[in-house]
């Protein structure tokens, strides 16, 4: 007979594979759609576009992100940036006061004519977001992280969804780690890799949930019929598009207009911005709640919370699972201390293949890891142009499957005892 | 590219079909390996069965003129392997009704060999050093779990001990006289029979070694004289 434990192990592991199917199957209805542009992009009209860079305490990215913005491949006078200082306690706001410097002794227009710079009160990145869209008077606008670089052709490409499609609201880019330089970043490089594949196909799906902060670009009309950024448990790119698809505001994903971000270097730093994304997750799912399996908000509501939640339940399950068999295998050891003392038992012909285990969730669990490793696959196919294998999926999937239990459930704790997460 | 009220519910149909079709495979698959090493367990059993039959035969054919030769070749080492692919057999193939004849076939083939042992010891007048084992399945016994290890210990220490070990709640009457004729209760499991005694409860592998000394004037291998053993838990 199968115990509970069993059914439910099932059930999680049937779901699971259900959404990696759903998404391979999106794939291969879609793949001719996926193209990466080599050529210069050319536009038929650049509208103006205003970018916002929040910045708390980034003196060290800070100068690289202003660069990467200055260098995009874009008429200079159809881009505005905005560096908002966020009371940062560090050097960024004499970085960012270089930038508004006049460049010519005359006093005639600075350096860069295109770039206002803010200084307010600490109040958190919505907050600096908000200030920067009251002086927004462009059509188009976005944000970029101040850890984050984008790569000279993403505001064109991103830009050239708007033109294809008038219905178009928001655009996201893919995001991709910049230099790892540990195993920590090599996990998360493929995980990025796989983001940029399940992005893609949420975007084909008309089901994005998150419009990342580096640079996915949003008509104005967005925040003018929706309102500003709200602080949304620290999330505030995830709210957003959350309450743009409740207002069946189209987002799609730009799979070649790329953006670099600095990803964290320690196991440390990790958790802290993973348990604030759950966190975020979690909350923002239960503050729209009431647009959860309702078939008006299509796929989103049908397919990429219930999946996301799923991936929560399988995660917590098996790490139960995890430490139950972890108590069991320590009990018996004790057991087999007691019996015979620390006699090692002959185990010679525990080689023979008749052992290895062959029971069917065995085989399912094979093809889902499978099917993880190929959309990290496909992901890196759609940002790098390269297929292959790369040892960065297996940092991931060890890495990822060590630690990610506990942001999880540590999520799951801060919901119910109502504990808000840092931002760092 | 959809709109995003646009469900296809088509699509959620055929991803479902999907799926079930590679639990299915999945299932076909584990099943067909799990029937090869059912295959595996027949054959090995077979092989027993031949092994104890022969030297039934070649005990009767002979008499008392050669009883050397015969008690070097009953040993059949193969129970030990059968028994212990048996019980991982039932923990992850499952008690299917294949596994459980098997478990039958396997505890008859053990108590030919402790009759046909105990006929030799009889006729050549020597005595074999076998233990007879009993435990439970039915419930959790984690006493019947460390006898289970103690008595393996044992083995790999004394090689030229047997050991029986037999489910309780196996549904066998030949078990099931064994248990009539020692006297064994369910309530008190673990429990051994050395040299016609009946020991209830966990044992310990010291206290097991003196009582098999005693009764079996047995010799320890020496580490470097072990060979590996293969156990009959």
């Amino acid at each position: 007979m199968v115990s509970f434990s069993g059914v439910v192990f099932y059930v999680l592991t049937f779901l699971s594979v259900y959404v990696q199917v759903f998404f391979l199957i999106t794939f291969l209805e879609n793949r001719k759609k996926i193209i990466i542009r080599n050529e210069p992009v050319k536009l038929a009209k650049y509208p103006k576009v205003t970018i916002i860079v929040p910045c708390w305490d980034e003196e060290k990215t800070i100068y690289k992100t202003v660069r990467s913005l200055l260098n995009l491949n874009y008429p200079k006078d159809k881009i505005e940036i905005f560096l908002i200082d966020d009371g940062s306690t560090d050097g960024t706001w004499n970085i960012i006061r270089k930038f508004a410097k006049p460049a010519r002794p005359n006093g005639r227009s600075g350096g860069y004519p295109n770039i206002r710079i803010f200084h307010k009160e600490n109040g958190g990145k919505y907050t600096a977001l908000n200030l920067g869209l009251k002086y927004v008077q462009t059509n188009f606008l976005g944000c970029l992280d101040a850890d984050s670089v984008a790569d000279p052709e993403s505001l064109v490409r991103v830009i050239s969804y708007f033109e294809k499609d008038p219905n178009i609201m928001a655009v996201a880019p893919s995001i991709i780690a910049f230099k790892s330089k540990n195993i920590i970043q090599n996990a998360q490089k493929a995980e990025y890799d796989m983001s940029v594949y399940i992005k893609k196909m949420l975007g084909f799906l008309g089901a994005i949930h998150v419009t990342p902060g580096p640079l996915t670009i949003f008509r104005r009309k967005v925040f003018d019929d929706l309102g500003p950024y709200r602080h949304a448990h620290n999330t505030e790119d995830m709210e957003i598009a959350y309450r743009m698809q409740k207002n069946h505001y189209r987002i799609e994903q730009c799979n070649d207009a790329y953006v670099y971000t600095n990803t964290p270097l320690t196991i440390r730093k990790l958790y802290r911005q993973r348990l604030r994304w759950i966190y975020g997750f979690i909350n923002n799912t239960i503050d729209y709640r009431k647009i959860l399996f309702r078939k008006n908000y299509g796929n989103f509501s049908l397919f990429t919370i219930p999946s996301s939640i799923i991936s929560i339940f399988a995660v917590g399950f098996l790490f139960g699972k995890m430490i139950y068999s972890l108590g069991s295998f320590l009990f018996s050891k004790i057991i087999q201390f007691q019996a015979i003392g620390l006699h090692l038992p002959n185990k010679v012909d525990y080689l023979d293949p008749f052992f290895i285990n062959t029971q069917t969730l065995f085989f399912i669990v094979v093809i889902l890891y499978f099917l993880i490793m190929f959309s990290i696959i496909l992901g890196r196919k759609m940002t790098e142009g390269k297929w292959g294998f790369s040892f960065d999926m297996i940092y991931f999937l060890l890495i990822f499957s060590a630690i990610g239990p506990f942001w999880l459930l540590k999520a799951v704790y801060n919901t119910v005892l109502s504990r808000k997460p840092g931002w760092r | 590219m959809e709109n995003n009220t646009h469900i296809d519910w088509k699509k959620y149909v055929i991803v479902f079909l999907f799926t079930v079709g590679l639990f299915l495979s999945a299932s076909y698959v584990s099943n067909y390996f799990g029937n090869k090493k059912i295959d595996q367990l027949k054959l090995i059993q077979d092989k027993i069965s031949i092994d104890i039959l022969s030297s039934e035969t070649q005990f009767s054919l002979l008499s008392e003129l050669s009883c050397k030769n015969i008690s070097d070749s009953i040993i059949s080492g193969e129970l030990g392997e059968l028994g212990r692919k048996l019980e991982w057999g039932q923990e992850n193939i499952g008690m299917t009704d294949t596994v459980s004849y098997l478990k039958k076939y396997y505890s008859l083939l053990e108590i030919k060999d402790y009759l046909l042992t105990k006929k030799i010891s009889a006729r050549c007048n020597t005595k074999s050093a076998f233990i007879l084992y009993f435990y439970t399945t039915a419930e959790n016994c984690s006493e019947c779990e460390k006898q289970g290890l103690a008595l393996s210990a044992l083995r790999d220490k004394y090689p030229e001990l047997r050991v029986y070990s037999f489910d309780y709640s196996i549904d066998l009457s030949a078990v099931k006289a064994m248990l009539q004729i020692y006297k064994i209760e369910d309530t008190k499991l673990p429990a051994l029979v050395i040299d016609e005694d009946v020991l209830t409860g966990f044992h310990s592998i010291d206290e097991l070694e003196i009582r098999v000394k005693e009764s079996f004037k047995l010799q320890e291998t020496k580490p470097e004289e072990a060979v590996p053993q293969k156990t009959q838990l």
